[in-house]
């Protein structure tokens, strides 16, 4: 699903027109939903977890699993579950797409919540949900103010 | 305009000198006093406490007023702020107090989910996540912005705390999952109780690899597993605490009325190991119930009680380290 000038068309066809786009949320929900556990975010990232939907998680982590995984890989909420992060990490490796794990994500927009990701992708509207996190700001202060050395 | 706050962490760190922090859980109740009992036990020996914020998803009183009056007794705090109760307004309103209130670190964390506290039935926020958190209070703090892009009129000078859990899978993700919040803004990271230094090592391993420990002090979490029941709760009700096999085998190995002295003495040798282990700062301890046994680990550790420091009521404290412990399951 490429982002080209044709599909920016399309997306902006499809979002003017009030009853195609609801028709075309509905399918991007039934094929995700079936597909992926897809909670239509609106914002989608799975590009970035190896197509593991960090929604799905039950604290909604966007960044990388939390600490209370089990050493089996299972979810801490949700025992019987496996962590979608575990599944991130096996998928998005086996894709050699490992360094997709290490963007920061930013914050969701909750106002997208139930509207169609495709629609924002291919308007461009995603690019902004993650950024490289090997180019950081002015870095942290211990290291900026304080010379912090190692032990 | 910036407030302000020395600390005594942050000297400590800057120092290279060897840190002890401690957990200091809240109360279960209105209790100014169970906040200063617990305080006094720990005056003189830490270089800062660790006030949780609402352990384990079970309801205690607020963070914040507990370092408020930990700063009262005379130890300098450290906020410990989830994402778990407060969507990006709250939290961010909550930092903006802390500065407010000369709290010189804070500690950003996702939390534990809700189903596995006292209130299972509550709803859960995590609007952010921790890494998210972090970023929010490095921008807050060093660009004076709030997420919305307005300008605050005085910013808070904090040192920003986060977490990790080296021993919960995926493995080989936890370097690099620290290298993510170091670059949002994390200064120090205290880690999930330290029972198998082998693996510990290893994680170091990857960050020194990773150049996190030039930019981010690693505190180490340690703490004594006192009795078979304490040992078996470790192991299956708590996700994401590892205790080796050797461990197990030597706790069930001594008389059971020698169980709490062999695991304090466990807990010593770690603190000895991990003080002699490179790219350490310090260490975190966790000893919920038990703060009153954490100067007798510290001083059979070699650690001695240099970090007395008559604070000033209300906050600047001007002593010489910190010492933060932190605890139970807040590693994540």
């Amino acid at each position: 699903m490429a982002r080209t000038r044709f599909y920016a068309r399309l997306a902006r066809f499809v979002e003017g027109r009030p009853g195609l786009y609801r028709w075309f949320t509905t399918a991007e929900r039934m094929s995700k939903e079936s597909l992926f556990g897809c909670r239509m975010c609106g914002q989608c990232a799975m590009p970035a977890t190896g197509y593991a939907c960090p929604m799905t998680c039950p604290k909604q982590l966007r960044n990388g699993p939390c600490g209370g995984v089990g050493s089996d890989g299972a979810c801490e909420v949700y025992p019987t579950l496996r962590c979608i992060w575990v599944m991130a990490d096996e998928r998005s490796t086996g894709a050699g797409h490992r360094r997709d794990l290490d963007l920061l994500q930013r914050p969701v927009d909750h106002r997208e919540q139930g509207r169609s990701s495709w629609v924002n992708y291919w308007q461009g509207r995603d690019e902004a949900l993650w950024t490289d996190a090997t180019t950081p700001g002015p870095g942290p202060l211990l290291h900026r103010d304080l010379g912090l050395v190692p032990r | 305009m910036t407030v302000e706050a020395p600390g005594r962490l942050r000297h400590a760190l800057q120092a290279g000198r060897f840190v002890v922090t401690a957990e200091l859980g809240p109360p279960r109740g209105a209790d100014a006093g169970a906040v200063e009992r617990k305080a006094a036990q720990l005056r003189g020996w830490v270089d800062a406490v660790n006030l949780t914020d609402n352990q384990g998803a079970n309801v205690r009183m607020a963070s914040i007023g507990a370092c408020v009056l930990a700063q009262r007794a005379g130890l300098e705090p450290v906020m410990q702020l989830t994402c778990r109760d407060r969507n990006r307004i709250a939290l961010q309103s909550d930092l903006l107090a802390a500065g407010a209130l000369e709290i010189p670190n804070v500690l950003l964390l996702t939390g534990d989910h809700p189903h596995l506290g006292d209130h299972p039935e509550a709803k859960p926020v995590f609007d952010l996540d921790g890494v998210q958190a972090t970023w929010l209070a490095r921008t807050l703090r060093d660009d004076g912005v709030l997420m919305s892009g307005q300008d605050i009129a005085v910013r808070p000078s904090w040192l920003i705390g986060s977490v990790e859990n080296p021993f919960a899978p995926p493995i080989s993700l936890r370097g690099r999952r620290l290298a993510k919040k170091v670059a949002a803004g994390a200064d120090f990271v205290q880690t999930q109780y330290v029972f198998d230094v082998r693996v510990f090592r290893r994680w170091l391993g990857d960050l020194a690899d990773l150049g996190i420990l030039e930019r981010c002090a690693v505190i180490a979490g340690v703490g004594p597993i006192r009795s078979l029941q304490m040992l078996e709760i470790l192991r299956s009700r708590v996700p994401g605490v590892a205790v080796p096999e050797d461990v197990v085998r030597r706790l069930r190995g001594v008389p059971a009325d020698r169980v709490a002295e062999e695991g304090v003495r466990l807990c010593v040798e770690t603190v000895q190991e991990l003080r002699a282990t490179a790219g350490v700062a310090g260490v975190h301890l966790m000893a919920f119930g038990f703060e009153h046994g954490i100067p007798e680990i510290l001083e059979r550790a070699g650690i001695s009680p240099h970090r007395s420091a008559p604070a000033a009521v209300g906050g600047t404290p001007l002593a010489t380290s910190v010492v933060s412990l932190e605890g139970d399951r807040h590693a994540r």
